[in-house]
């Protein structure tokens, strides 16, 4: 259930920059809105893309995610791959990873 | 009047965002076929473009989830992502309320919708106005399926849809385009972005360009999952085009582009009566 929470938080700052702006000055106050666990907390203040896609955020609501934190497309796809080495395969939705940690099928 | 241009194209938000890494081969005729099109749906002199589109939580969210919607409003925004990243500053795009409430009101009879009056616009409607309205001068109806928040309208129901528009379009004084913007086969959104299954896109296209109603509807979620990844939901745009045009389909260009993430779709449908 609490994956929902997390995708709301991703919702609510991808659409609306006065969210944006308070992730950026009291991010501690503001992820304390949403019903998060202790992990999806922690890595939604540290920006972490890895951990945040193996949790199963939805790979839209993420990839807009990653690019407000200005990660370039290539850094983005890696820290995707670095969060299933580290952490394991997606555990929710459906946005898994097909293809292996070494295979980069556009080049990057 | 009447609905007077129909067809489908990709909005894959690296076919902006990304072009400087496309390779130049590929990437310069997939966009010369985007300004074909745009060319060509301008030649209908439309006075309005329903855009059916598949957005990705820009404005609808699993709170409260519309299997479909549309939009009535004077004025949009786009795009919500950072402009940057998108290579599309963000604007103002214009609206007709009057125009959508129209439509909207003669969906209604067959169709059950959502309406809003508020829409901020992602890739998937900013991509493909960037190419096809590049002045932002045709006032745009933006249509939303939800191929991204489980459960997923059935297919048919996107034909219905589909149907339901054209009707509508056919009832009210104006000339409208309608185009519909989404993947094929893509698995976008995660590291195997970039992976295309061209047979299958192929064979999705063939179908559509038939108008083949029943080979379009005959796909299973689980089977697109499985095939054409979760990209692949997107095909209910395509398939209510189809709907709404009733004509024979012509490909203009197909070509997958990996660093967009997509196989590179343009094509256009005949109005049939
Ligand atoms: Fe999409």
């Amino acid at each position: 259930m609490s994956v929902y929470q997390l995708q709301k938080f991703l919702y609510d700052l991808n659409r609306d920059s006065g969210v944006q702006t308070r992730y950026r000055s009291e991010p501690e106050g503001l992820l304390g809105e949403y019903e998060l666990t202790e992990e999806e907390r922690t890595a939604l203040a540290a920006g972490d893309v890895g951990l945040i896609y193996v949790l199963g955020a939805n790979g839209q609501l993420l990839m807009h995610f990653a690019a407000f934190l200005g990660l370039s497309w290539p850094a983005y796809l890696q820290a995707m791959r670095d969060g299933v080495t580290r952490h394991g395969p997606v555990r929710a939705g459906v946005y898994a990873m097909t293809t292996g940690v070494g295979e980069k099928v556009a080049g990057v | 009047m009447s609905l007077v241009f129909a067809g489908i194209c990709s909005h894959a938000p690296g076919i902006t965002g990304r072009a400087n890494l496309a390779d130049e081969a590929l990437r310069a005729p997939f966009y010369d076929a985007y300004h074909r099109m745009r060319e060509q749906l301008w030649a209908t002199r439309p006075d309005a473009l329903v855009i059916i589109a598949a957005e990705h939580f820009a404005n609808f969210f699993m709170n409260n989830m519309p299997s479909f919607a549309i939009g009535m409003a004077d004025q949009y925004s786009g795009p919500i992502e950072d402009p940057g990243w998108l290579s599309i500053a963000r604007r103002s795009i214009p609206g007709n309320s009057t125009l959508s409430r129209e439509l909207i009101c003669e969906i209604m009879q067959t169709a059950d919708i959502a309406f809003a009056e508020e829409w901020k616009f992602d890739h998937g409607i900013m991509v493909p106005l960037h190419f096809l309205t590049p002045n932002y001068d045709l006032p745009v109806v933006p249509v939303n399926i939800n191929c991204q928040g489980p459960p997923l309208v059935p297919l048919h129901r996107a034909w219905v849809f589909g149907e339901a528009v054209r009707r509508a379009a056919d009832r009210i004084p104006q000339r409208i385009a309608v185009i519909g913007t989404g993947g094929i086969s893509h698995w976008p959104a995660t590291p195997d972005s970039g992976k295309i299954n061209e047979a299958w896109d192929r064979k999705f296209l063939e179908r559509w360009t038939r108008n083949d109603r029943e080979a379009l509807l005959s796909y299973s979620d689980l089977d697109t999952y499985r095939d054409a990844g979760q990209g692949g939901f997107e095909i209910r745009t395509f398939i209510s085009v189809a709907a709404a045009a009733r004509g024979r389909g012509q490909l203009h260009h197909y070509a997958p582009i990996p660093i967009f993430a997509v196989g590179c779709t343009i094509a256009t449908m005949e109005v049939a009566a």
